[in-house]
């Protein structure tokens, strides 16, 4: 039963509540028993043990509450509710990446749908499902699953993560052994108007193994994703998402990462939309000569209902000569609100780390705001890291050069916007797939240029 | 064809007049040539004739082929017929220099009711257009004026200009920053769009401009109004004199 080992969980928890780590921040307060109670695990399969230790952590944490300092400026309310207000739902599903060659594989409402996937083959590489690697035992998933997120979990906690370790039936396991022939596309799909979506995938690139990760579309009324990547050494994943939420919409994902020596981990995430978005990106840089791009553009109209995207990024370097760039764009309007937390840590011995951080927001009406809380804590003495972030408005003086050359205002500004989140989207390096970011981008910006509150309709 | 009457305008954010009634002719196929010096407001009446924000008004006014342009947003009046080469050109970073040209030509013609260009037809336009400026591929695929040399910009604005085909260019101090060699590039690609249905507003300090693209007539401005008109001699008398002695013979 599964209530008797979340019970049994939550004894466990008491027992040794007094002695959580003093430098987890935010992670003291007694779980409300409401929620937690009512969570249900899977139980046996090989990640067993991985899924009774998160929620043991989960339990010791508790979930958030509005003045945890990672819970200021985006209030958990909606994450905590025991459910999901159901959405409208259209019929309108993704169509982005849908002419590339990719192995493609469809989620619908978080369940993976293998009638309407590709088989799960491809030269260099394994993929199943999480029911299926979890049914054999001593499957390597176990060694991986809910690991790199314990790890996650300090200094900052994040319990909504170890909620998805300990809960998650469905997602993807990945292992990529060389380099991968073509992408990999996740697509989701809703259909369910009050799917509360909870999806863990775990990928392990081997040691000089490719892989490119495609993600599209949105599942439910609110998703909580957790994508664990672990690479070994000159190991490469690029990774290109594109979140799409209805207005009303609630969507909380984390990645965590660890990069080890020469590899590479590069992520780019496209939002669009969603009442309430939340993405925690954090990475672990554990050997010398490993990179971590992490970049996201997000466009946000209030029109329909309210809009507040927060990125919560975190990245560690931990070995010699590491190089981290997190890259953020965000262009508000209508109300709207985004929120930017990104760190730089930097441990004794991380010699000539160098890292980059930047934040920006344009603004296109009063209305909208943007919260920024860029940190660096750095000990180590030869490196090199710069921060920045900026708010700010159309530039009018380029807003009249393009009118002036007989460009309509509304193109004129939604040129603008595409030169302002072009920084972003560089990060994405495959041309083509950059195109069809940028294709989409152009396309919501066109349908939003001229909505006003409580008029506008979601792209 | 440009008809500007008793023209005066003032700061919209500050009470600060600037010009003060500016009366100006120019037919169709004519040059003309305003120069006068800092402060005079021979940028600020380059900017209210296209449509910047930030004037206000108070009298007067202005006319391109007899229609009332002041009441025009900036893109009508381009697509009217009237283009202003900026004396700064802007930096768009993100956005190609091709997809620029093709979205300003095309959104012309489509507000004349005119059909767009194909990619082909534009392509072979904009390459043959640049290589008489000297802008090679590179600069093309470049984002707008982005590391683009002073002389580069500029050059990039006239190509605007040859690409739009304008009734009525106004050049805005288009000589500073250029060396001896982009000037006369730049010359020659204005004196190549010269002809009877196109007319030049060319606003300078300097008379050297002048010697390439030759003026029909030239008018002095000073304090927010033009105090003296005359052929390209006047231009002459500035380089030798200075604006000084012209400008206390006139009492201004």
């Amino acid at each position: 039963m599964a209530d008797t080992a979340i019970r049994a969980a939550e004894r466990t928890a008491q027992v040794t509540r007094d002695e959580v780590t003093p430098d987890v921040i935010g992670g003291q307060q007694p779980a409300p028993a409401g929620r937690l109670a009512t969570l249900e695990a899977p139980q046996g399969g090989c990640t067993a043990g991985a899924r009774r230790d998160a929620m043991q952590r989960l339990v010791q944490m508790g979930l958030p509450k509005p003045r945890d300092e990672y819970w200021r400026y985006t209030d958990p309310k909606l994450f905590n509710a025991d459910a999901p207000a159901p959405i409208e739902i259209d019929d309108r599903d993704p169509q982005m990446f849908s002419t590339m060659n990719r192995v493609k594989l469809v989620f619908v409402d978080g369940a993976f749908d293998a009638d309407a996937s590709d088989p799960l083959e491809l030269a260099g590489v394994t993929i199943e499902t999480l029911e299926q690697a979890d049914a054999q035992p001593g499957h390597w998933v176990a060694g991986v699953y809910g690991t790199l997120e314990a790890a996650g979990q300090k200094p900052v906690a994040r319990p909504f993560a170890a909620l998805n370790s300990a809960t998650a039936r469905q997602g993807l396991v990945i292992r990529v052994t060389g380099e991968a022939p073509k992408p990999v596309h996740i697509i989701h799909l809703r259909r369910d108007p009050a799917a509360d979506a909870v999806l863990h995938h775990v990928l392990k690139l081997d040691e000089g193994a490719d892989l490119t990760l495609l993600e599209t579309g949105m599942s439910g009324a609110r998703t909580n994703d957790v994508i664990e990547v672990d690479l070994a050494p000159r190991a490469r994943l690029h990774h290109v998402a594109s979140v799409r939420g209805n207005p009303d919409r609630v969507g909380l994902r984390h990645m965590f990462g660890r990069v080890d020596e020469e590899a590479s981990l590069k992520s780019f995430i496209l939002s669009l939309n969603g009442s309430q978005m939340r993405h925690e990106t954090v990475i672990d840089i554990v050997g010398d000569d490993a990179v971590a791009h992490v970049a996201g553009a997000v466009l946000g109209d209030g029109a329909a209902g309210p809009f507040h995207h927060d990125d919560t990024i975190f990245i560690t370097h931990g070995a010699e000569r590491g190089e981290s760039r997190q890259v953020y764009k965000k262009v508000l309007k209508n109300g709207a609100v985004g929120v930017f937390q990104g760190k730089i840590l930097v441990k004794p011995g991380a010699q000539k780390t160098d890292g980059y951080q930047i934040s920006q927001a344009l603004l296109l009406d009063e209305d909208s705001q943007f919260l920024a809380k860029p940190e660096l804590e750095i000990y180590a003495d030869d490196v090199k890291c710069s921060h920045g972030s900026t708010t700010g408005a159309l530039d009018p003086v380029a807003l009249y050069y393009l009118r002036s050359r007989g460009v309509p205002k509304e193109r004129a500004v939604v040129m603008l916007v595409l030169s302002f989140v072009a920084d972003a989207l560089a990060e994405v390096e495959d041309d083509e797939l950059r195109a069809e970011i940028s294709d989409r981008l152009e396309l919501w910006l066109n349908r939003h240029a001229v909505s006003a509150p409580k008029t506008g309709g979601a792209a | 064809m440009l008809e500007v009457t008793n023209l005066q305008v003032k700061l919209e954010e500050e009470d600060k007049q600037i010009l003060k009634g500016v009366t100006l002719t120019i037919p169709a196929g004519e040059v003309h040539a305003i120069m006068g010096p800092n402060g005079s407001g021979k940028s600020t009446l380059s900017y209210v004739l296209s449509g910047r924000d930030g004037y206000e008004v108070t009298e007067g006014g202005a006319t391109l082929d007899g229609a009332d342009i002041l009441d025009m947003e900036p893109e009508e009046r381009a697509a009217a017929g009237l283009f202003l080469a900026f004396q700064y050109p802007v930096e768009i970073p993100g956005v190609g220099n091709m997809t620029f040209l093709r979205t300003a030509v095309n959104a012309q013609r489509k507000a004349r009711g005119e059909e767009e260009l194909s990619s082909g037809d534009f392509l072979r336009l904009v390459r043959e257009k640049a290589k008489a400026l000297d802008i090679d591929a590179e600069m093309l695929k470049r984002p707008v004026n982005v590391g683009f040399s002073g002389g580069e910009k500029k050059r990039n604005e006239i190509l605007q200009m040859a690409m739009l085909e304008p009734r009525m260019c106004i050049m805005d101090e288009t000589d500073s920053g250029l060396d001896v060699d982009a000037m006369r590039l730049v010359a020659d690609g204005v004196n190549a769009l010269r002809s009877p249905d196109r007319s030049f507003l060319v606003i300078t300090h300097y008379q050297r401009l002048l010697d390439h693209i030759r003026p029909d007539v030239v008018h002095i401005m000073s304090d927010g109004r033009i105090v003296r008109t005359g052929g390209p001699e006047l231009a002459l008398e500035v380089e030798q004199n200075g604006y000084g002695d012209l400008l206390s013979e006139e009492g201004a």
